[in-house]
Protein backbone atom coordinates (compact mmCIF):
# COMPACT_ATOMS: atom_id res chain seq x y z
CA UNK A 1 0.00 0.00 0.00
CA UNK A 2 2.99 2.32 0.79
CA UNK A 3 4.81 1.02 -1.96
CA UNK A 4 1.82 1.82 -4.24
CA UNK A 5 1.16 5.34 -3.27
CA UNK A 6 5.16 6.04 -3.27
CA UNK A 7 4.49 5.43 -6.86
CA UNK A 8 1.67 7.18 -7.46
CA UNK A 9 3.19 10.07 -6.24
CA UNK A 10 6.48 9.87 -8.42
CA UNK A 11 4.01 9.78 -11.56
CA UNK A 12 3.00 13.03 -10.53
CA UNK A 13 6.65 14.90 -10.29
CA UNK A 14 6.91 15.53 -13.82
CA UNK A 15 3.54 17.53 -13.08
CA UNK A 16 4.64 18.82 -9.97
CA UNK A 17 7.60 20.32 -12.14
CA UNK A 18 5.93 22.41 -14.72
CA UNK A 19 3.95 23.94 -11.98
CA UNK A 20 7.12 24.93 -10.21
CA UNK A 21 8.20 28.12 -12.27
CA UNK A 22 4.43 29.45 -11.40
CA UNK A 23 4.80 28.48 -7.85
CA UNK A 24 7.90 30.10 -7.04
CA UNK A 25 7.04 33.07 -9.07
CA UNK A 26 4.08 33.40 -6.78
CA UNK A 27 6.01 32.74 -3.65
CA UNK A 28 8.28 35.24 -4.56
CA UNK A 29 5.63 38.23 -5.89
CA UNK A 30 2.60 37.73 -3.68
CA UNK A 31 4.00 35.42 0.01
CA UNK A 32 7.43 37.03 0.31
CA UNK A 33 6.39 40.56 0.42
CA UNK A 34 4.15 39.62 3.05
CA UNK A 35 6.53 39.15 5.77
CA UNK A 36 8.16 42.61 5.30
CA UNK A 37 4.63 43.78 6.78
CA UNK A 38 6.10 43.75 9.79
CA UNK A 39 8.46 46.64 8.87
CA UNK A 40 5.05 48.39 10.17
CA UNK A 41 6.48 47.65 13.26
CA UNK A 42 10.22 48.38 12.71
CA UNK A 43 12.68 51.18 12.67
CA UNK A 44 13.49 50.32 9.35
CA UNK A 45 17.47 50.67 8.76
CA UNK A 46 18.46 49.58 5.33
CA UNK A 47 22.26 48.58 6.73
CA UNK A 48 20.45 46.08 8.97
CA UNK A 49 17.55 45.01 7.12
CA UNK A 50 14.19 43.74 7.57
CA UNK A 51 15.39 41.27 10.47
CA UNK A 52 17.88 43.51 11.88
CA UNK A 53 16.37 46.58 12.72
CA UNK A 54 15.11 47.30 15.88
CA UNK A 55 11.64 47.10 16.86
CA UNK A 56 9.12 50.20 17.10
CA UNK A 57 6.19 48.57 18.25
CA UNK A 58 3.82 51.15 17.38
CA UNK A 59 5.44 54.04 16.77
CA UNK A 60 5.00 54.48 13.38
CA UNK A 61 1.18 53.90 13.68
CA UNK A 62 0.81 56.81 16.25
CA UNK A 63 2.75 58.79 13.60
CA UNK A 64 0.55 58.23 10.89
CA UNK A 65 -2.77 58.38 12.47
CA UNK A 66 -1.57 61.92 14.45
CA UNK A 67 -1.98 63.50 10.88
CA UNK A 68 -5.08 64.17 9.28
CA UNK A 69 -3.63 62.41 6.64
CA UNK A 70 -4.37 59.24 7.37
CA UNK A 71 -7.94 60.30 7.98
CA UNK A 72 -7.71 62.29 4.46
CA UNK A 73 -6.22 59.34 2.61
CA UNK A 74 -9.04 57.19 3.56
CA UNK A 75 -11.74 59.36 3.20
CA UNK A 76 -10.54 60.06 -0.66
CA UNK A 77 -10.15 56.13 -1.31
CA UNK A 78 -13.47 55.02 -0.09
CA UNK A 79 -15.72 57.87 -1.69
CA UNK A 80 -14.08 57.71 -4.72
CA UNK A 81 -14.03 54.32 -5.18
CA UNK A 82 -18.25 54.35 -3.93
CA UNK A 83 -18.70 56.95 -6.78
CA UNK A 84 -17.01 54.67 -9.06
CA UNK A 85 -19.34 51.58 -8.15
CA UNK A 86 -22.47 53.40 -8.70
CA UNK A 87 -21.73 54.93 -12.46
CA UNK A 88 -19.94 52.40 -13.48
CA UNK A 89 -22.98 50.06 -12.64
CA UNK A 90 -25.15 52.80 -14.16
CA UNK A 91 -23.17 53.06 -17.03
CA UNK A 92 -22.29 49.14 -17.56
CA UNK A 93 -25.58 48.41 -17.83
CA UNK A 94 -26.71 51.08 -20.26
CA UNK A 95 -24.49 50.65 -22.47
CA UNK A 96 -24.61 47.33 -22.47
CA UNK A 97 -28.53 47.52 -23.36
CA UNK A 98 -27.93 49.70 -26.14
CA UNK A 99 -25.27 47.74 -27.36
CA UNK A 100 -27.50 44.55 -27.33
CA UNK A 101 -30.37 46.56 -28.79
CA UNK A 102 -28.11 46.39 -32.14
CA UNK A 103 -28.47 43.75 -34.22
CA UNK A 104 -26.25 44.23 -36.84
CA UNK A 105 -22.81 42.11 -35.98
CA UNK A 106 -20.92 44.33 -37.78
CA UNK A 107 -22.02 47.93 -36.18
CA UNK A 108 -21.49 47.05 -33.00
CA UNK A 109 -18.74 45.60 -33.43
CA UNK A 110 -17.35 48.73 -34.45
CA UNK A 111 -18.65 50.62 -31.33
CA UNK A 112 -17.33 48.36 -28.95
CA UNK A 113 -14.02 48.66 -30.55
CA UNK A 114 -14.10 52.54 -29.70
CA UNK A 115 -15.59 52.10 -26.39
CA UNK A 116 -13.16 49.79 -25.58
CA UNK A 117 -10.21 52.20 -27.08
CA UNK A 118 -9.67 54.68 -23.68
CA UNK A 119 -8.71 51.24 -21.96
CA UNK A 120 -5.79 50.14 -23.80
CA UNK A 121 -4.47 53.51 -23.22
CA UNK A 122 -1.60 53.28 -20.10
CA UNK A 123 -2.20 56.37 -17.38
CA UNK A 124 0.57 58.62 -18.95
CA UNK A 125 -0.85 58.81 -22.16
CA UNK A 126 -4.77 59.30 -20.17
CA UNK A 127 -2.36 61.91 -18.04
CA UNK A 128 -1.56 63.99 -21.58
CA UNK A 129 -5.10 63.38 -23.29
CA UNK A 130 -6.51 64.76 -19.93
CA UNK A 131 -3.95 67.94 -20.56
CA UNK A 132 -4.62 68.44 -23.77
CA UNK A 133 -7.99 69.88 -22.43
CA UNK A 134 -6.93 71.20 -19.36
CA UNK A 135 -3.72 72.33 -19.64
CA UNK A 136 -3.35 76.27 -18.82
CA UNK A 137 -2.19 77.66 -21.61
CA UNK A 138 -2.83 75.35 -24.52
CA UNK A 139 -5.75 73.28 -22.81
CA UNK A 140 -8.29 73.23 -25.56
CA UNK A 141 -11.33 74.59 -22.36
CA UNK A 142 -9.29 77.60 -22.05
CA UNK A 143 -8.42 78.39 -25.12
CA UNK A 144 -13.00 78.18 -26.03
CA UNK A 145 -12.99 80.16 -22.31
CA UNK A 146 -10.56 82.95 -23.41
CA UNK A 147 -12.48 83.07 -26.83
CA UNK A 148 -16.10 83.47 -25.44
CA UNK A 149 -14.35 86.46 -23.44
CA UNK A 150 -14.07 84.71 -19.95
CA UNK A 151 -11.55 84.18 -17.72
CA UNK A 152 -8.99 81.03 -17.79
CA UNK A 153 -9.14 78.28 -15.22
CA UNK A 154 -6.02 76.77 -13.33
CA UNK A 155 -7.40 73.04 -13.40
CA UNK A 156 -4.18 72.02 -11.94
CA UNK A 157 -4.56 74.77 -8.87
CA UNK A 158 -8.10 74.44 -7.56
CA UNK A 159 -9.44 71.38 -6.21
CA UNK A 160 -12.76 71.88 -6.51
CA UNK A 161 -13.06 70.64 -10.14
CA UNK A 162 -10.70 67.24 -9.49
CA UNK A 163 -13.90 65.06 -8.23
CA UNK A 164 -15.85 65.74 -11.30
CA UNK A 165 -12.49 65.00 -13.39
CA UNK A 166 -11.18 61.88 -11.87
CA UNK A 167 -15.04 60.42 -12.23
CA UNK A 168 -15.29 61.57 -15.89
CA UNK A 169 -11.41 60.37 -16.67
CA UNK A 170 -11.95 56.58 -14.88
CA UNK A 171 -15.72 56.39 -16.71
CA UNK A 172 -14.21 57.57 -19.80
CA UNK A 173 -11.98 54.97 -19.22
CA UNK A 174 -14.09 52.12 -17.95
CA UNK A 175 -17.18 52.74 -20.00
CA UNK A 176 -16.28 50.38 -22.26
CA UNK A 177 -14.63 47.49 -20.80
CA UNK A 178 -17.73 47.71 -17.93
CA UNK A 179 -20.38 47.26 -20.39
CA UNK A 180 -18.48 43.91 -22.14
CA UNK A 181 -19.83 41.55 -18.55
CA UNK A 182 -23.16 42.84 -18.46
CA UNK A 183 -23.06 42.40 -22.55
CA UNK A 184 -22.44 38.82 -22.29
CA UNK A 185 -24.91 38.11 -19.75
CA UNK A 186 -28.03 40.15 -22.34
CA UNK A 187 -26.85 37.99 -25.61
CA UNK A 188 -27.49 34.64 -23.09
CA UNK A 189 -30.68 35.72 -22.46
CA UNK A 190 -33.52 33.51 -24.38
CA UNK A 191 -35.41 35.94 -27.51
CA UNK A 192 -38.80 34.50 -26.58
CA UNK A 193 -39.36 36.33 -23.02
CA UNK A 194 -38.86 39.33 -25.13
CA UNK A 195 -41.44 38.27 -27.83
CA UNK A 196 -44.20 37.17 -25.63
CA UNK A 197 -43.97 40.60 -23.56
CA UNK A 198 -44.34 42.13 -27.17
CA UNK A 199 -47.53 40.21 -27.60
CA UNK A 200 -48.91 41.14 -24.51
CA UNK A 201 -48.38 44.98 -25.76
CA UNK A 202 -45.50 45.75 -23.58
CA UNK A 203 -43.65 48.91 -24.36
CA UNK A 204 -39.90 48.91 -24.75
CA UNK A 205 -39.06 50.59 -21.01
CA UNK A 206 -41.63 47.97 -19.87
CA UNK A 207 -39.65 45.24 -21.14
CA UNK A 208 -36.01 47.00 -19.64
CA UNK A 209 -37.48 46.97 -16.32
CA UNK A 210 -39.83 43.77 -16.13
CA UNK A 211 -37.38 41.94 -17.64
CA UNK A 212 -33.73 43.24 -18.92
CA UNK A 213 -33.22 44.44 -15.10
CA UNK A 214 -34.08 41.17 -13.31
CA UNK A 215 -32.19 39.10 -15.15
CA UNK A 216 -29.07 41.29 -14.67
CA UNK A 217 -29.53 41.48 -11.00
CA UNK A 218 -27.26 39.01 -9.98
CA UNK A 219 -24.73 40.18 -12.42
CA UNK A 220 -24.80 43.43 -10.87
CA UNK A 221 -24.98 42.31 -7.17
CA UNK A 222 -22.07 40.24 -8.31
CA UNK A 223 -19.84 43.10 -9.52
CA UNK A 224 -20.88 45.02 -7.11
CA UNK A 225 -19.79 43.56 -4.07
CA UNK A 226 -16.58 42.35 -5.68
CA UNK A 227 -15.71 45.85 -6.00
CA UNK A 228 -16.76 46.64 -2.82
CA UNK A 229 -14.06 44.56 -1.37
CA UNK A 230 -11.63 46.40 -3.23
CA UNK A 231 -12.89 49.70 -1.22
CA UNK A 232 -9.56 50.32 0.52
CA UNK A 233 -7.20 49.57 -2.79
CA UNK A 234 -7.39 52.29 -5.36
CA UNK A 235 -5.55 52.83 -8.95
CA UNK A 236 -2.64 54.36 -8.18
CA UNK A 237 -2.33 55.30 -12.09
CA UNK A 238 -5.67 57.15 -12.03
CA UNK A 239 -4.64 59.63 -8.98
CA UNK A 240 -1.19 59.68 -9.51
CA UNK A 241 -0.91 60.37 -13.35
CA UNK A 242 -4.16 62.44 -14.43
CA UNK A 243 -3.72 65.68 -11.52
CA UNK A 244 -0.44 65.76 -12.10
CA UNK A 245 1.00 65.05 -8.60
CA UNK A 246 0.57 68.50 -7.79
CA UNK A 247 0.66 69.42 -4.39
CA UNK A 248 -2.11 71.92 -4.13
CA UNK A 249 -4.90 68.90 -5.13
CA UNK A 250 -3.97 66.37 -2.74
CA UNK A 251 -6.68 67.26 -0.48
CA UNK A 252 -8.89 65.91 -3.14
CA UNK A 253 -6.35 63.47 -5.22
CA UNK A 254 -4.72 61.90 -2.75
CA UNK A 255 -5.57 58.02 -2.31
CA UNK A 256 -3.94 55.35 0.08
CA UNK A 257 -1.85 54.19 -2.50
CA UNK A 258 -0.40 57.78 -3.88
CA UNK A 259 0.05 58.56 -0.23
CA UNK A 260 2.36 55.48 0.49
CA UNK A 261 4.33 55.67 -2.77
CA UNK A 262 4.92 59.36 -2.17
CA UNK A 263 6.26 58.55 1.94
CA UNK A 264 8.12 55.98 0.33
CA UNK A 265 9.90 57.33 -2.78
CA UNK A 266 10.07 61.14 -2.44
CA UNK A 267 10.40 61.32 1.14
CA UNK A 268 12.09 58.06 1.96
CA UNK A 269 9.79 58.06 4.90
CA UNK A 270 9.55 54.35 5.85
CA UNK A 271 8.08 54.50 8.94
CA UNK A 272 5.03 56.44 7.86
CA UNK A 273 4.95 54.45 4.37
CA UNK A 274 5.23 50.98 5.58
CA UNK A 275 2.32 51.78 8.17
CA UNK A 276 -0.36 53.03 5.67
CA UNK A 277 0.45 49.78 3.57
CA UNK A 278 0.31 47.49 6.18
CA UNK A 279 -3.33 49.50 7.30
CA UNK A 280 -3.75 49.75 3.95
CA UNK A 281 -3.75 45.63 3.60
CA UNK A 282 -5.27 44.72 6.93
CA UNK A 283 -8.41 46.76 5.93
CA UNK A 284 -8.58 45.47 2.42
CA UNK A 285 -8.14 41.89 3.70
CA UNK A 286 -10.85 42.23 6.11
CA UNK A 287 -13.39 44.18 3.87
CA UNK A 288 -12.80 41.09 0.68
CA UNK A 289 -13.16 38.39 3.48
CA UNK A 290 -16.72 40.17 4.40
CA UNK A 291 -18.15 40.79 0.91
CA UNK A 292 -16.69 37.21 0.16
CA UNK A 293 -18.75 35.87 2.29
CA UNK A 294 -21.80 38.34 1.28
CA UNK A 295 -21.34 36.36 -2.07
CA UNK A 296 -21.09 33.17 -0.73
CA UNK A 297 -24.40 33.69 1.12
CA UNK A 298 -25.99 34.51 -1.90
CA UNK A 299 -24.80 32.92 -4.82
CA UNK A 300 -22.22 30.31 -3.65
CA UNK A 301 -20.35 29.58 -7.00
CA UNK A 302 -19.85 33.07 -7.61
CA UNK A 303 -17.56 33.46 -4.30
CA UNK A 304 -14.13 33.77 -4.48
CA UNK A 305 -13.80 30.38 -2.33
CA UNK B 1 -40.81 45.66 -35.44
CA UNK B 2 -43.03 47.97 -34.25
CA UNK B 3 -42.45 51.84 -33.54
CA UNK B 4 -41.71 51.41 -30.36
CA UNK B 5 -38.79 49.11 -31.41
CA UNK B 6 -37.64 51.68 -34.01
CA UNK B 7 -37.55 54.50 -31.42
CA UNK B 8 -35.17 52.97 -29.11
CA UNK B 9 -33.05 51.54 -31.05
CA UNK B 10 -32.47 55.16 -33.03
CA UNK B 11 -32.06 55.82 -29.32
CA UNK B 12 -29.42 53.37 -28.85
CA UNK B 13 -27.24 54.42 -32.27
CA UNK B 14 -27.82 58.35 -30.55
CA UNK B 15 -26.27 57.81 -27.47
CA UNK B 16 -23.90 55.24 -28.95
CA UNK B 17 -22.33 57.20 -31.15
CA UNK B 18 -22.45 60.39 -28.69
CA UNK B 19 -20.22 57.98 -26.55
CA UNK B 20 -18.37 56.98 -29.07
CA UNK B 21 -17.33 60.54 -30.17
CA UNK B 22 -16.40 61.18 -26.34
CA UNK B 23 -13.81 58.14 -26.16
CA UNK B 24 -12.21 59.13 -29.55
CA UNK B 25 -11.94 63.03 -29.15
CA UNK B 26 -9.34 62.98 -26.97
CA UNK B 27 -7.11 60.64 -29.48
CA UNK B 28 -8.29 63.05 -32.59
CA UNK B 29 -7.27 66.28 -30.44
CA UNK B 30 -3.97 64.33 -29.24
CA UNK B 31 -2.96 63.94 -32.99
CA UNK B 32 -4.22 67.47 -34.31
CA UNK B 33 -2.09 68.87 -31.08
CA UNK B 34 0.83 67.35 -32.27
CA UNK B 35 0.35 68.81 -36.03
CA UNK B 36 -0.12 72.71 -34.33
CA UNK B 37 2.57 75.39 -34.57
CA UNK B 38 4.21 75.86 -31.70
CA UNK B 39 3.59 79.05 -31.88
CA UNK B 40 -0.19 79.48 -32.55
CA UNK B 41 -0.82 76.41 -29.35
CA UNK B 42 1.13 79.14 -26.88
CA UNK B 43 -0.93 81.83 -28.10
CA UNK B 44 -4.70 80.29 -28.51
CA UNK B 45 -4.16 77.09 -27.27
CA UNK B 46 -5.02 73.50 -29.09
CA UNK B 47 -8.29 73.56 -31.10
CA UNK B 48 -10.36 70.83 -32.20
CA UNK B 49 -10.23 72.35 -35.56
CA UNK B 50 -7.03 71.79 -37.76
CA UNK B 51 -5.26 75.26 -38.50
CA UNK B 52 -2.07 76.34 -38.55
CA UNK B 53 -0.62 72.56 -38.87
CA UNK B 54 3.00 72.30 -39.12
CA UNK B 55 5.74 69.06 -38.27
CA UNK B 56 7.82 70.90 -36.24
CA UNK B 57 6.77 68.34 -33.51
CA UNK B 58 7.73 65.25 -35.22
CA UNK B 59 10.89 66.76 -37.44
CA UNK B 60 11.82 67.53 -33.57
CA UNK B 61 11.33 64.78 -32.38
CA UNK B 62 13.06 63.24 -35.03
CA UNK B 63 16.56 64.76 -33.83
CA UNK B 64 15.42 62.89 -30.70
CA UNK B 65 15.38 59.33 -32.35
CA UNK B 66 17.90 57.82 -30.32
CA UNK B 67 16.15 58.26 -27.33
CA UNK B 68 12.74 56.95 -28.74
CA UNK B 69 14.65 54.38 -30.23
CA UNK B 70 16.42 52.98 -26.95
CA UNK B 71 13.03 53.17 -25.30
CA UNK B 72 10.67 51.62 -28.19
CA UNK B 73 13.75 48.86 -28.12
CA UNK B 74 13.45 48.30 -24.15
CA UNK B 75 9.83 48.27 -23.93
CA UNK B 76 9.63 45.64 -26.78
CA UNK B 77 11.90 43.85 -25.62
CA UNK B 78 10.30 43.39 -21.74
CA UNK B 79 6.74 43.23 -23.36
CA UNK B 80 8.22 40.19 -25.66
CA UNK B 81 9.94 38.44 -23.07
CA UNK B 82 7.97 39.25 -19.95
CA UNK B 83 4.44 37.63 -22.55
CA UNK B 84 6.44 34.35 -23.63
CA UNK B 85 7.49 33.79 -20.03
CA UNK B 86 4.17 34.83 -18.39
CA UNK B 87 2.23 32.54 -21.30
CA UNK B 88 4.58 29.58 -20.13
CA UNK B 89 4.44 29.87 -16.45
CA UNK B 90 0.53 30.79 -16.51
CA UNK B 91 0.13 27.73 -18.63
CA UNK B 92 2.27 25.05 -17.15
CA UNK B 93 0.41 26.20 -13.57
CA UNK B 94 -2.47 25.99 -14.37
CA UNK B 95 -2.30 22.33 -16.69
CA UNK B 96 -0.29 20.83 -13.12
CA UNK B 97 -3.66 22.66 -11.09
CA UNK B 98 -6.30 21.10 -14.44
CA UNK B 99 -4.84 17.94 -13.76
CA UNK B 100 -7.52 15.78 -11.99
CA UNK B 101 -6.74 13.66 -8.95
CA UNK B 102 -3.87 15.95 -8.51
CA UNK B 103 -2.17 15.43 -5.30
CA UNK B 104 -2.28 18.53 -2.52
CA UNK B 105 -4.81 20.20 -5.05
CA UNK B 106 -7.15 22.54 -2.59
CA UNK B 107 -3.76 23.39 -0.72
CA UNK B 108 -2.46 24.70 -4.45
CA UNK B 109 -5.87 26.57 -5.12
CA UNK B 110 -5.96 28.08 -1.69
CA UNK B 111 -2.34 29.08 -2.20
CA UNK B 112 -3.16 30.95 -6.07
CA UNK B 113 -6.62 32.19 -4.45
CA UNK B 114 -5.12 33.71 -1.22
CA UNK B 115 -2.29 36.19 -3.82
CA UNK B 116 -6.31 37.78 -4.46
CA UNK B 117 -7.29 38.34 -0.31
CA UNK B 118 -4.33 40.09 0.90
CA UNK B 119 -0.76 41.76 -0.05
CA UNK B 120 2.03 42.98 1.46
CA UNK B 121 2.08 46.32 -0.26
CA UNK B 122 4.21 48.42 -2.23
CA UNK B 123 6.62 49.47 0.65
CA UNK B 124 7.28 45.67 1.75
CA UNK B 125 7.69 44.44 -2.18
CA UNK B 126 9.97 47.14 -3.26
CA UNK B 127 12.30 46.53 -0.24
CA UNK B 128 12.23 42.92 -1.40
CA UNK B 129 13.11 43.44 -4.63
CA UNK B 130 15.55 46.55 -4.12
CA UNK B 131 17.35 44.39 -1.38
CA UNK B 132 16.68 40.71 -1.66
CA UNK B 133 16.90 40.35 -5.19
CA UNK B 134 19.05 43.93 -5.96
CA UNK B 135 16.87 44.40 -9.46
CA UNK B 136 16.95 48.34 -8.78
CA UNK B 137 18.06 49.70 -12.27
CA UNK B 138 18.10 46.05 -14.49
CA UNK B 139 15.77 45.17 -16.59
CA UNK B 140 14.69 42.05 -14.59
CA UNK B 141 12.87 45.09 -12.60
CA UNK B 142 11.02 46.15 -15.67
CA UNK B 143 9.69 42.28 -16.31
CA UNK B 144 9.69 40.50 -12.47
CA UNK B 145 7.45 42.62 -10.07
CA UNK B 146 3.97 41.98 -10.19
CA UNK B 147 3.60 41.85 -13.57
CA UNK B 148 4.72 38.07 -14.46
CA UNK B 149 1.58 36.21 -13.63
CA UNK B 150 -1.29 36.24 -11.68
CA UNK B 151 -4.22 34.84 -10.24
CA UNK B 152 -6.73 36.10 -12.48
CA UNK B 153 -4.81 34.83 -15.44
CA UNK B 154 -4.18 31.30 -13.45
CA UNK B 155 -7.55 30.83 -13.08
CA UNK B 156 -8.49 31.68 -16.55
CA UNK B 157 -6.95 29.34 -18.10
CA UNK B 158 -7.61 26.55 -15.49
CA UNK B 159 -10.72 26.97 -16.37
CA UNK B 160 -10.27 26.88 -20.23
CA UNK B 161 -8.33 23.61 -19.69
CA UNK B 162 -10.80 22.21 -18.17
CA UNK B 163 -13.97 23.02 -19.81
CA UNK B 164 -12.08 22.89 -23.45
CA UNK B 165 -9.28 19.98 -23.62
CA UNK B 166 -10.82 16.19 -23.07
CA UNK B 167 -9.18 14.37 -20.66
CA UNK B 168 -9.48 11.34 -22.74
CA UNK B 169 -7.37 12.50 -25.30
CA UNK B 170 -4.57 13.48 -23.03
CA UNK B 171 -5.08 9.96 -21.46
CA UNK B 172 -4.69 8.22 -25.21
CA UNK B 173 -1.38 10.56 -25.42
CA UNK B 174 -0.12 9.01 -22.07
CA UNK B 175 -0.84 5.41 -23.16
CA UNK B 176 1.31 6.17 -26.03
CA UNK B 177 3.92 6.80 -23.93
CA UNK B 178 4.23 10.22 -24.12
CA UNK B 179 5.75 12.46 -21.25
CA UNK B 180 3.69 15.16 -19.01
CA UNK B 181 6.42 17.79 -20.53
CA UNK B 182 5.34 16.37 -24.10
CA UNK B 183 1.71 15.87 -23.47
CA UNK B 184 2.20 19.91 -22.20
CA UNK B 185 3.99 21.10 -25.56
CA UNK B 186 2.23 18.95 -28.33
CA UNK B 187 -1.22 17.72 -27.13
CA UNK B 188 -2.22 21.00 -24.45
CA UNK B 189 -0.39 24.23 -26.60
CA UNK B 190 -1.94 23.30 -29.98
CA UNK B 191 -5.29 23.47 -28.46
CA UNK B 192 -4.96 26.12 -26.39
CA UNK B 193 -4.61 29.17 -28.93
CA UNK B 194 -7.16 31.20 -28.33
CA UNK B 195 -6.22 31.62 -24.64
CA UNK B 196 -2.93 31.71 -25.38
CA UNK B 197 -4.29 34.97 -27.89
CA UNK B 198 -6.58 36.25 -24.91
CA UNK B 199 -3.61 35.80 -21.73
CA UNK B 200 -1.01 37.06 -24.18
CA UNK B 201 -2.82 40.11 -25.36
CA UNK B 202 -3.92 41.48 -21.44
CA UNK B 203 -0.34 40.70 -20.74
CA UNK B 204 1.35 41.97 -23.89
CA UNK B 205 -0.60 45.40 -23.16
CA UNK B 206 0.20 44.85 -19.49
CA UNK B 207 3.87 45.00 -20.12
CA UNK B 208 3.81 47.77 -23.00
CA UNK B 209 1.62 49.98 -20.54
CA UNK B 210 3.39 49.95 -17.28
CA UNK B 211 5.18 52.82 -16.37
CA UNK B 212 4.92 51.83 -12.60
CA UNK B 213 7.94 49.41 -12.24
CA UNK B 214 10.24 52.06 -14.02
CA UNK B 215 8.86 54.55 -12.11
CA UNK B 216 9.78 52.27 -8.76
CA UNK B 217 13.03 50.29 -9.63
CA UNK B 218 14.94 52.58 -12.85
CA UNK B 219 16.84 55.44 -11.76
CA UNK B 220 18.85 55.39 -14.26
CA UNK B 221 17.53 56.98 -17.45
CA UNK B 222 19.36 54.58 -20.12
CA UNK B 223 16.85 51.62 -18.99
CA UNK B 224 13.64 53.97 -19.67
CA UNK B 225 11.04 52.45 -21.81
CA UNK B 226 8.54 54.15 -24.09
CA UNK B 227 5.95 54.72 -20.86
CA UNK B 228 8.58 56.26 -18.64
CA UNK B 229 10.23 58.39 -21.62
CA UNK B 230 6.47 60.04 -21.94
CA UNK B 231 6.40 59.69 -17.72
CA UNK B 232 9.69 62.24 -18.02
CA UNK B 233 8.19 64.33 -20.19
CA UNK B 234 5.05 65.01 -18.74
CA UNK B 235 6.77 65.68 -15.18
CA UNK B 236 8.87 68.51 -17.10
CA UNK B 237 9.24 68.63 -20.60
CA UNK B 238 12.67 69.95 -20.59
CA UNK B 239 13.11 66.36 -20.28
CA UNK B 240 13.26 66.15 -24.18
CA UNK B 241 16.22 68.50 -24.13
CA UNK B 242 18.34 66.16 -22.54
CA UNK B 243 20.96 63.75 -24.15
CA UNK B 244 21.63 66.33 -27.25
CA UNK B 245 20.91 66.01 -30.90
CA UNK B 246 19.13 68.28 -31.79
CA UNK B 247 21.33 71.03 -33.25
CA UNK B 248 19.89 74.56 -33.76
CA UNK B 249 16.13 73.85 -33.72
CA UNK B 250 14.61 75.36 -31.08
CA UNK B 251 12.36 72.53 -28.57
CA UNK B 252 8.30 73.18 -29.77
CA UNK B 253 7.39 72.24 -26.04
CA UNK B 254 4.04 71.62 -26.06
CA UNK B 255 3.77 70.42 -29.27
CA UNK B 256 6.59 67.99 -29.13
CA UNK B 257 4.70 66.57 -26.12
CA UNK B 258 1.82 65.49 -27.91
CA UNK B 259 3.77 64.58 -30.90
CA UNK B 260 5.97 62.03 -28.13
CA UNK B 261 2.78 60.74 -27.12
CA UNK B 262 1.44 59.61 -30.31
CA UNK B 263 4.56 57.99 -30.84
CA UNK B 264 3.67 56.14 -27.66
CA UNK B 265 0.09 54.98 -28.49
CA UNK B 266 0.86 53.87 -32.31
CA UNK B 267 1.71 50.39 -31.80
CA UNK B 268 -1.60 49.43 -29.57
CA UNK B 269 -3.78 51.36 -32.31
CA UNK B 270 -1.91 48.92 -34.76
CA UNK B 271 -2.05 45.27 -32.98
CA UNK B 272 -5.40 46.12 -31.30
CA UNK B 273 -8.36 45.70 -33.83
CA UNK B 274 -6.56 42.03 -34.82
CA UNK B 275 -6.94 41.12 -31.32
CA UNK B 276 -10.19 42.98 -30.00
CA UNK B 277 -12.18 39.35 -30.00
CA UNK B 278 -10.08 37.66 -27.86
CA UNK B 279 -9.65 40.85 -25.43
CA UNK B 280 -13.42 41.20 -24.67
CA UNK B 281 -13.57 36.97 -24.46
CA UNK B 282 -11.01 37.02 -21.79
CA UNK B 283 -12.56 39.91 -20.48
CA UNK B 284 -15.81 38.19 -19.95
CA UNK B 285 -14.12 34.99 -19.32
CA UNK B 286 -12.10 36.25 -16.35
CA UNK B 287 -13.81 39.00 -14.54
CA UNK B 288 -16.72 37.16 -13.31
CA UNK B 289 -14.62 34.63 -11.96
CA UNK B 290 -11.42 36.80 -10.88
Amino acid sequence: MAAKKKKNYKRWIPVFLLGLPGFLYLFINNYMPLYGLIIAFKKFDYSKGIFGSPWAGLSNFKYLFATRDAFIITRNTILYNLAFIVLDTVFGVAIAIFLNEIRKKATKKIYQTFLLLPYLMSMVVVSYLAYAFLGDRTGIINGFLTSIGKQPISFYMEQKYWPFILLFVYEWRMIGYGSIIYLATLVGIDGSFYESAELDGATKWQQITQITLPLLKSTIIMLVTLSMGRIFRSDFGLFYQVPRNQGLLYGVTDTIDTYVFRALMKNGDIGLSSAAAFYQSIVCFITIMIFNALIRKYSKEDAMF
Amino acid sequence: MNRGHKKFLALSHVVLIFVTILCILPFYLLIVASFTEEKYAVTNGFSLIPAHLSTDAYRYLLTKAYLFGRGYLITFIVTICGTLACIFITMAFSYMLSRPGLPFKGFFNFYVVFTMLFNGGLVSTYIMYTQTFHVKNTLWALILPNLLTNAFYIIMVRNYFASNIPEELLEAARIDGCSEAGIFTRVVFPLSKPIIATVGLMVGVAYWNDWQNGLYYIDNQKLYGIQNILNAINENAKYLMTGGGSGAMQMPANTSRMAAAVIGIIPILIIYPFFQDYFVKGITMGAVKG
